[in-house]
């Protein structure tokens, strides 16, 4: 064991000598990205495809809070009417505008919801941080599939551009959940929309397939299943639900394709279909998506909180194994989301529980991150700050959630606001506030660059303020009574709407600076004097052994493993007698 | 006798005043409470029904119980983020990595919470399952973009919601429990009323059922819930409650639909228009919308899958007692519903007259 160490420590030294080019510029031109088999460049391409993607749904969701700072539907048809006829305006003409703002303020909602779930929130952590660090993490020389992996990234390019083709072919009305038949009688450009959902999903499952397969067989020798860092832990549950529940949605989906182009009746009662069996089928994905989504978070989470208060990550196994167990039970609890849906009592009642039993794992995360915090060494680091904010907007998401999974108040509360609450503190509390936590934690190593950090950190603070004062607020309308999904609204609800509305603008302005200050740290002229620290924050995985940005290779030789990854060398041994 | 059935309708007359009034208050009360009081839970809201107290008291309970566990985690942590905060580059950190107790107790209690907080919903959601046998029977019909409503021992009457206003769409008595059941006759819909905490949805192709037992006089908001296409925030109404012994008599002055000595027949034939939901479909500045407009559709040559034919009076009173004979084109996706039975030589002239002054 001893000698392992020793000979790891020479490579690593031996490294150090001999800085070799980062994977940046190990190759050249336009084609060695586009055609790259190199996880790391993916990783980089998923990263600004996403934030991308993650902008346009943000600048959707911004123009209907807009409409929704009063009442009635005056935003949009103004500007509708302002608009020349090619970017979707009437070019004057009020009295079109006013016809068409409903469907236009649904097209928003409804883009904003599809692409932030099928372009954004699914792919991102996976797609960019897990592409990145997994091999790194694992002391793998790439992922199992390099070529399989390139494959991902196209078919989701693929994917996206027939989301484009729809927003450009009229756009969709359907939200984000298709829900039938309204899906297959509107004439909006649904087609086209699902067949985009239907190949996303094969990007998703072929990255699953990959890095199960990766996790299995690449790991670094000595890195048993309990020396895994915890992201790995969390891409692994993730990559179990991506493989076993996409293919449903492929299947719903064309289904519906199928309904829709060739008149087969499948969910559309005038054709003899039935309209609850689509929204089974479809929760059967997306009640597990909703796991896809936020259990990569979970794992950087983890990271984020041992590496920067020097401790050992507190119930190391509980984490684990709780991602596991999040990941099996989710798949059995899709009817939550029907419970006023005309599905049988039964069923509701056995759904509603088992839903409670997804409750338990997630807790014992939450307060065995908070444990991990005791006698650490806590500097408050922008990535810190993130996983701190985390743990409180993520434990509202969370709590809340049990408000919808009891029967007779989910009665009352379902299909309004407090949902939409609900899982944005969860998706965007939860996933995007763990992915931006992440994304600054990993910057220097992905690009070799570091950005400002007081400009990070009111950044942040903004983030933060925005962020609670647009959801909060939801809960309290929802529980009023507003229902979700409302072009115009009772005049009672317009205080909490206006709230929503500004803190929604605070929350945008605070994402645009993060952009800004980070596409900054990547210009040419702020590049630093001295290549950057191979490690930045002291962590004790893999990933932080190697330069900064990473060899094409990753690692000189084959990295070797002997401890788990929140072994920090603060960690006082001292009073402890049976180690060895 | 001939007293009696005079003062019904006064006394139906004065109690709707008192709900108007009633509301006006709720509304007045709404505006004039200062922000912070609008945000704390169910100020605005009435508890309207046997269910809402219910519902109320178990998710104040949950309140309770999140609001204790949410500040309890963060005093933990915010105490930590103190205390163990960096001092020092050498700081040394506790060598701990689990201890089975406290995540034993951690897991077991908010377990044993949630099996509470289950079994109480169960309990509520079951009771809101089992309509009683003697209650008052409405049916319910969803269509984009308006609700309709009619009571099987009260023929004849209908009510329904309207686009433009939101008039009173279900009339019910207090104390008594009234069942509903529902059915779509294009996309899903969802029937909400919040006052009473009830929902469900209303789905194509079956029969689904609620039901209710109102407790305050009054009139209160009717949503749909279910997003179902362009005018689904538009898809509202209200629920007025009545003393149960004037139900009969409001319900069915509420239901007819007669010209008023003073109205005109163009008049009433434009309150046929909104009050039977004819605006739902059809417009009258020349848009169109689920149907064609009637802006100048009086003694236009309309084309339908029979062929060419003039806008006569014999081809409105097909169209509105039989739409499906003549379909004109460009309009074959939604069907209209056949009014036979539901509007009457009268209204159909009404209705006429009405088209006549759309030009
Ligand atoms: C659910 C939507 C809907 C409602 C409600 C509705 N209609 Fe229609 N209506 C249509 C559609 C669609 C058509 C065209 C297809 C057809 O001819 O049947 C139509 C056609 C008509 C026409 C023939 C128009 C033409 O251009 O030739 C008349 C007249 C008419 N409706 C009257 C009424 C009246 C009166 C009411 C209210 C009592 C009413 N409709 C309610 C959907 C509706
Ligand atoms: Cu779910
Ligand atoms: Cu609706």
């Amino acid at each position: 064991m001893a000698d392992d160490k020793s000979k790891h420590d020479a490579e690593h030294a031996e490294g150090h000598g001999k800085r070799e080019p980062s994977y940046l510029v190990a190759q050249r031109g336009l084609k060695s990205w586009l055609f790259t088999i190199d996880h790391k460049r993916l990783g980089l391409m998923y990263l600004g495809s996403t934030l991308l993607f993650f902008f346009v749904g943000g600048v959707a969701a911004i123009l209907f809070r807009t409409e929704l700072l009063t009442p009635a539907g005056d935003f949009i048809p103004w500007l509708l009417s302002h608009l020349p006829t090619a970017l979707g305006g009437t070019g004057g003409d009020v009295e079109a505008a006013v016809a068409q703002s409903a469907t236009t303020y649904n097209k928003l909602f409804t883009v904003h919801g599809a692409v932030m779930v099928f372009l954004v929130i699914i792919p991102a952590v996976p797609g960019s941080l897990g592409n990145f660090l997994l091999p790194l993490m694992l002391g793998a020389k790439d992922v199992a599939f390099p070529r399989l992996n390139l494959l991902s990234f196209w078919v989701y390019t693929l994917g996206a551009c027939f989301f484009l083709y729809t927003l450009f072919a009229g756009g969709l009305d359907t939200g984000w959940t298709f829900y039938t038949p309204y899906s297959s009688t509107t004439g909006t450009a649904v087609v086209s929309a699902l067949f985009g959902a239907f190949i996303l999903g094969f990007s998703s499952i072929l990255t699953g397939l990959n890095f199960m397969v990766t996790i299995h067989k690449m790991r670094a020798p000595g890195m048993t299943w309990n020396r895994m860092p915890l992201f790995c832990w969390s891409i692994y549950a993730t990559a179990v639900i991506q493989v076993l529940a996409t293919p449903v949605l492929a299947i719903t989906l064309l289904l519906l394709v199928v309904e829709r182009t060739l008149n087969i009746g499948i969910f559309d009662p005038a054709m003899g279909g039935d309209p609850v069996l689509f929204q089974h089928f479809f929760w059967f994905y997306s009640h597990p998506a909703v796991y896809i989504m936020i259990l990569p978070g979970f794992g950087i989470i983890s990271e984020l909180v041992a590496v920067h208060s020097r401790k050992h990550i507190f119930g190391y196994k509980a984490i684990a194994l709780s991602s596991v167990a999040i990941a099996i039970i989710s798949f059995i609890v899709w009817g939550h989301h029907m419970f006023v849906s005309g599905q049988s009592e039964l069923a509701a009642i056995v759904f509603s529980f088992l839903t409670f039993a997804v409750a338990v794992p997630t807790a014992i995360k939450v307060f065995s991150w908070v444990a991990t915090l005791y006698k650490g060494s806590i500097q408050f680091n922008t990535p810190m700050l993130y996983a701190l904010m985390f743990l409180f907007t993520f434990s509202i998401g969370g709590l809340t959630g049990v408000f919808l999974g009891t029967l007779s108040v989910d009665v009352h509360l379902h299909d309004t606001y407090f949902v939409v609450a609900h899982f944005h503190y969860v998706m965007m509390g939860g996933t995007i506030i763990a992915f931006i936590g992440g994304l600054h934690h990993w910057w220097p190593k992905m690009t070799g660059r570091t950005y400002s950090v007081w400009q990070s950190k009111w950044a942040a603070l903004l983030v933060f303020i925005g962020f609670n004062m647009t959801f909060f607020n939801q809960f309290v309308l929802g529980q009023q009574g507003m229902p979700r999904r409302y072009y115009t609204y009772v005049p009672q609800f317009q205080q909490q709407h206006m709230m929503s509305t500004i803190g929604s603008y605070i929350l945008f302005l605070g994402l645009l600076w993060i952009a800004i200050y980070l596409l900054a740290s990547l210009r040419r002229s702020a590049a630093p004097k001295e290549p950057l620290p191979d490690n930045t924050w002291g962590g004790a995985s893999l990933e932080w052994s190697t330069q900064t940005p990473p060899i094409e290779h990753n690692f000189h030789g084959q990295p070797r493993v002997d401890t788990d990854p929140y072994n920090f060398p603060q960690i006082d041994r001292t009073g402890e007698v049976d180690h060895h | 006798m001939i007293l009696s059935m005079l003062m019904e309708p006064e006394q139906a007359a004065q109690a709707a005043a008192d709900a108007t009034k009633a509301a006006e208050a709720a509304t007045e009360a709404a505006k004039a409470a200062p922000p912070w009081e609008t945000l704390s839970p169910w100020d605005t809201l009435p508890q309207a029904s046997t269910f809402a107290e219910g519902t109320d008291a178990l998710y104040l309970f949950i309140v309770g119980i999140s609001v204790f566990f949410f500040l309890l985690v963060m005093a933990v942590q915010a105490y930590f983020m103190w205390k163990y905060r960096r001092l020092s580059e050498d700081q040394k950190t506790s060598s701990i990595t689990h201890n089975g107790k406290i995540e034993f107790l951690w897991s077991a209690i908010p377990a044993v919470l949630l099996v509470v907080i289950f079994v109480w919903g169960e309990v509520d959601f079951l009771k809101q399952t089992v309509p009683p046998n003697d209650a008052v029977q409405v049916r319910v019909t969803g269509r984009q973009w308006f609700w309709t409503i009619e009571y099987p021992d009260y023929p004849g009457v209908q009510l329904t919601s309207s686009v433009d206003e939101s008039q009173v769409t279900l009339m019910v008595p207090k104390g008594q429990p009234v069942q509903l059941t529902m059915t779509s006759e294009d996309v899903l819909h969802s029937f909400y009323i919040p006052a009473f905490r009830i929902k469900r949805d209303v789905v194509p192709g079956r029969y689904t059922t609620l039901w209710f037992e109102a407790t305050q006089v009054g009139e209160f908001n009717l949503y749909c819930a279910e997003y179902c296409g362009d005018q689904h925030s538009a898809m509202i109404g209200k629920v007025k409650v009545l003393e149960p012994e004037l139900f009969a008599a409001a319900l069915a002055d509420a239901g007819k639909l007669e010209q008023e000595p003073s109205e005109s027949l163009a008049a009433f034939g434009e309150r046929i228009y909104s009050r039977r939901g004819c605006n739902a479909c059809h417009s009258l500045d020349g848009s169109p919308k689920t149907g064609p407009t009637w802006k100048g559709l009086w003694q236009k040559n309309e084309t339908t899958d029979k062929g060419a034919v003039l806008v006569d009076d014999n081809y409105i009173k097909e169209s509105i007692l039989e739409p499906n004979a003549q379909i004109v084109n460009g309009f074959t996706g939604v069907k209209m519903p056949s009014y036979k039975g539901q509007l009457d030589d009268k209204h159909i002239t009404a209705l006429i007259e009405f088209m006549k002054t759309l030009k």
